[in-house]
């Protein structure tokens, strides 16, 4: 049924193709970062680490960084907090507006950027916390859980359900099963969840754009130099940046793979 | 003592429902609701004030200028989804089907990665391949092929939507290409059928849904991205998004550009409605 062999040679290297267009973007930021040129043109001048010292004695540049750090860390944590209790509600219980609660749940992504950063500059000026840390922190937890809640959901699936009842006829409060037996189940789709949020934050640039005021992420910082003038800085920030989000998301792939590896291995 | 543990399950209950209810119903709720709500305001000396007119909306639909992006937005992003969603079927047609499954996991593997990853930045070293004294025009001159102007052009945004949308796009077609019966595929082939005839007559419409929702979620990052038509097609005449930004980031006008987004919403909702329609509603 594979067809003859010359048409799966092709197939093969379209896919390659594929994935060149996918990554060239990345390779060509992360030669150019090393590159002496002020400007992004062939051929290439001599090889330096000169942007990479001018990122690293900036202090703007670092306390960007501190900062999208931090708030990637507190996204991460809180995303994934509220994403389990989220996947667990729906692998646990059902309810009359369990549809709502489960649209609730995935909807956020699907609300373009832009708007989701209008509204968000909005309404959290309103509350008075817009320009602050804490406004980049709630936005991109907002969009964030949906991610949580999809990677934690389906780890749960692969729980047999009767463990946890198990439990409870054994005398366990709901609690204790969910401390003792559930959470060390989802623990690799926890870590996976906390990965790939951190990743997203770390990354997202419009929404906090919009919010973010003074308080400026490396992505905010990224934009706005494309808006300006040429600057050779820009390959080695996007360099740094690729690395960090690239672990994470890599990270992430990782724990979530293992996980249901282990769980095959069990059944 | 009944109820007593009644309630106490209860309150177990309740109590893994209200973290995302109390989250997302104060922001992510509390924030489109507000933006519904501001739409309706107006604004005098630079400030908001609550007020419930349709000036706003008279504003925006009355002017072609906004008319003008909507078409061109709708049009860039139906485009992209089109010209990405083929251009990704070869590739999830050969992961889903042809590619051993190692390689199909590492194909994905490695597809994941980059719709994570910083995409402005990606979108920025596009810039340095498409720019007239950029990579691409430096190995076509060394080719002996004239410079071409590629950089602020409709094609340039639409490398930056396939940018954004082909690793998901080809993902989530081959995991439908992947889940076909392969019986049904091997009948096919069993009965003569050329590769491209079971591709059109048995792959095609077997994998039909997931093929249908991998192009709504192209439409839905195409249409509300405002990097690719700002950042590499020149961001002049403005889409729908571009818009937004512009009218929000100089000044105070946060209502109008609430009807901007309101607007890019019912588009949004009507797609995926139709969308949903093709998926659901014929199968059977």
């Amino acid at each position: 049924m594979t067809g003859p062999r010359l048409d799966t040679l092709w197939l093969k290297a379209y896919v390659g193709l594929a994935l060149a267009f996918v990554f060239a973007p990345i390779a060509v930021a992360l030669v150019f970062s090393f590159n002496s040129s002020r400007f992004p043109t062939l051929p290439l001048q001599s090889f330096t680490l000169e942007w990479y010292e001018d990122v690293a004695s900036n202090p703007e540049l670092i306390s960007a960084f501190g900062r999208s750090a931090l708030v990637a860390l507190l996204v991460a944590a809180l995303s994934t907090a509220i994403g389990f209790a989220t996947a667990y509600t729906d692998y646990r219980f059902s309810f009359r507006g369990k549809g709502f609660f489960v649209a609730l749940a995935l909807l956020p992504p699907t609300i373009p950027s832009v708007i989701m950063g209008l509204a968000m500059l909005a309404w959290l000026s309103r509350l008075a916390i817009s320009g602050t840390i804490a406004a980049i922190v709630v936005a991109h937890t907002v969009i964030c859980i949906p991610f949580a809640t999809a990677i934690i959901r389906l780890r749960l699936s692969e729980m047999d359900a009767g463990l946890e009842l198990a439990a409870w006829n054994l005398g366990a409060s709901p609690w204790t099963a969910v401390r003792t037996l559930v959470l060390p189940f989802a623990r690799r789709s926890l870590l996976a969840a906390m990965a790939l949020t951190a990743a997203v934050s770390f990354d997202e640039y419009a929404v906090a754009w919009f919010v973010s005021g003074l308080q400026k992420t490396v992505p905010v910082v990224v934009l706005e130099i494309l808006t300006g003038n040429v600057d050779p800085r820009i390959n080695a920030i996007g360099a740094i940046v690729f690395v960090t989000s690239m672990s994470l998301v890599i990270a992430a792939q990782i724990l979530i793979g293992r996980s249901s590896q282990k769980s095959g291995t069990a059944e | 003592m009944a109820s007593d543990a009644r309630r106490r399950a209860a309150i177990f209950a309740v109590a893994w429902r209200a973290p995302l209810l109390i989250w997302q119903g104060s922001f992510f709720i509390g924030a489109l609701g507000f933006l519904t709500v501001m739409s309706f305001w107006l604004v005098k000396n630079y400030r908001m004030e609550p007020a419930f007119v349709f000036q706003n909306w008279e504003r925006i639909l009355a002017r072609p200028f906004f008319w003008d992006a909507f078409w061109r937005t709708l049009g860039l992003a139906s485009l992209g989804t089109l010209v990405i969603s083929v251009l990704a079927f070869p590739a999830a047609y050969t992961i889903g089907l042809v590619l051993s499954p190692r390689a199909q996991r590492l194909a994905i593997f490695l597809l994941v990665i980059p719709f994570f990853t910083s995409y402005l930045v990606r979108a920025y070293a596009w810039q340095i391949i498409l720019a007239d004294r950029g990579i691409l025009n430096f190995l076509l001159s060394w080719l002996g092929i004239p410079a071409v102007s590629m950089l602020n052009t409709p094609a340039a945004t639409l490398v930056g939507y396939a940018t954004l949308t082909l690793p998901l796009v080809v993902v989530l077609q081959a995991l439908s290409i992947s889940s076909i019966d392969r019986r049904l595929i091997e009948a096919a082939y069993n009965l003569g059928c050329t590769r491209l005839r079971a591709i059109s007559m048995a792959i095609v419409p077997l994998a039909r849904s997931g093929l249908i929702i991998a192009a709504v979620f192209a439409f839905i990052l195409c249409y509300g991205d405002f990097v690719a038509p700002y950042y590499l097609g020149g961001s002049l005449p403005p889409t729908l998004s571009i818009l937004i930004v512009d009218t929000a980031k100089s000044g105070q006008q946060w209502p109008r550009s609430a009807v901007v987004a309101i607007t890019m919403i019912g588009v949004l909702m009507a797609v995926s409605f139709v969308a949903m329609r093709l998926v659901y509603g014929r199968r059977r």
